[in-house]
């Protein structure tokens, strides 16, 4: 067995729901490891109820299926947290038009954040809802280009 | 059913119907940044409720699983408190017949929110490894819930003549309601007696209430026992339409 051909594979399945960054980048990849027959793979999920995490389950078995029986297993403690998500996860977030978080899990529990635009790079922003089109981002409007984007809420 | 497993139905059901409930607003919330909200904390909850009764079936030890639990029990089986299972529109005659009043939703969503994040604060610490990581979970989720819906109560409460009447009609009515909130005894280790979330639960609410300009009511001597079984009249007809697929075609998937 090749694992660290498994781990390249397993390394460029995208988000579901944010294609731009792998699972690998958003810090939900625990682990991966030989088993008898294949391969076994150990994921957080996000939030509780996210309704991706029976497919990003079904996307790492698709694409591992080359190295045997795939199992996922998820494993809820520790909690998943924002502060996983690497550095290159962050950039292509930002990229992608979605503001990373800007502090840690801990943090945020106080603050609201300034945040930039990530189109126009604004300093003038606010917050429209601490909640947005899924579990993980709010929604916020850049008052100086008028223009809608998300932010990644440190959790 | 031992007292453990009580125990954590009792908070598996009552995430369960006050997701249910919740879920009643999708589409129809009076903005789409708040239809999106009310969407998130219900998907949340559900999230909560599945790893909860998950974990409850386990301690049960009878085979079954979180959708048995969920689906396929009688009304008297569900322990979740009454508070989550009155209807949206319990306090609104000025609802104009929808069925839904925001002033309610906003108010009781605050003073679960607060409850949760008390309750999964301490469960964090529970013998039980299993609660104590689902607990340290949802305590995450349960304040972004705890932050948004106390800044509506204080918007309403503290907005215009209309926003304030209606968010005191829906406390007046909710109140007494909140003392199933402190009712369920503690399992040693496992978790508190909810009692002992009380005096923080109280404190917070009364410092809420006072930016929300909100009056206490007169404390009530009601003792609802939803925890027990002891359901509203609300409870059957809501889960009739919870329960009508699983009914209508058992053991039904997608």
């Amino acid at each position: 067995m090749n694992l660290s051909a498994a781990r390249a594979k397993l390394a460029a399945v995208p988000d579901p729901e944010i294609p731009a960054v792998s699972l690998v980048e958003l810090g939900i990849v625990r682990e991966l490891r030989e088993t008898a027959s294949g391969v076994e793979v150990v994921l957080t999920p996000t939030y509780s109820g996210c309704p991706a995490t029976e497919l990003i389950a079904d996307d790492v078995r698709a694409a591992l299926a080359e190295f045997g029986d795939v199992t996922v297993t998820m494993q809820r403690a520790p909690a998943w947290s924002t502060d996983w998500i690497t550095p290159e996860g962050r950039e292509k977030l930002q990229q992608y038009g979605i503001v990373p978080p800007q502090c840690s899990a801990e943090q945020a529990i106080r603050v609201v954040p300034r945040l930039r635009c990530p189109r126009c790079d604004g300093g003038r922003t606010e917050q429209l809802s601490r909640f947005g089109s899924t579990p993980c981002k709010s929604t916020w409007r850049c008052i100086e280009c008028g223009e809608p984007f998300e932010y990644f809420k440190p959790f | 059913m031992d007292a453990k497993t009580t125990y954590v139905l009792r908070l598996a059901d009552t995430c369960l119907i006050h997701s249910q409930r919740l879920s009643e607003w999708a589409g129809h919330a009076p903005v789409l940044e708040e239809d999106l909200a009310l969407s998130n904390v219900a998907l949340d909850l559900l999230g909560q409720a599945r790893a909860l009764l998950t974990h409850a079936a386990a301690l049960e030890g009878a085979g079954r699983d979180e959708d048995q639990l969920a689906f396929l029990r009688e009304e008297r089986d569900y322990r979740n408190i009454i508070l989550v299972e009155l209807p949206n529109a319990a306090a609104s005659p000025s609802d104009g017949g929808s069925g839904r009043d925001f002033a309610l939703t906003t108010l009781r969503n605050a003073a679960m929110a607060i409850w949760l994040e008390l309750l999964y604060e301490r469960l964090q610490t529970s013998v039980d490894t299993e609660l104590a990581g689902i607990a340290a979970k949802s305590l995450k989720e349960v304040r972004y819930h705890r932050q948004h819906s106390n800044d509506w109560v204080v918007r309403l409460g503290d907005g215009t003549p209309e926003s304030q009447a209606r968010m005191q009609a829906a406390l007046n009515v909710l109140w007494p309601y909140f003392n199933e909130l402190f009712a369920a005894e503690g399992v040693d280790g496992v978790g508190p007696t909810w009692n002992e979330l009380e005096p923080e639960w109280r404190a917070r609410w009364a410092t809420l209430m006072q930016e929300a300009t909100l009056t206490l009511p007169r404390d009530s001597a009601m003792q609802p026992r939803g925890i027990d079984g002891i359901h509203s009249e609300h409870m059957g007809h809501m889960l009739g339409t919870m329960q009508f697929l699983q009914r209508t075609y058992p053991g039904g998937t997608w």
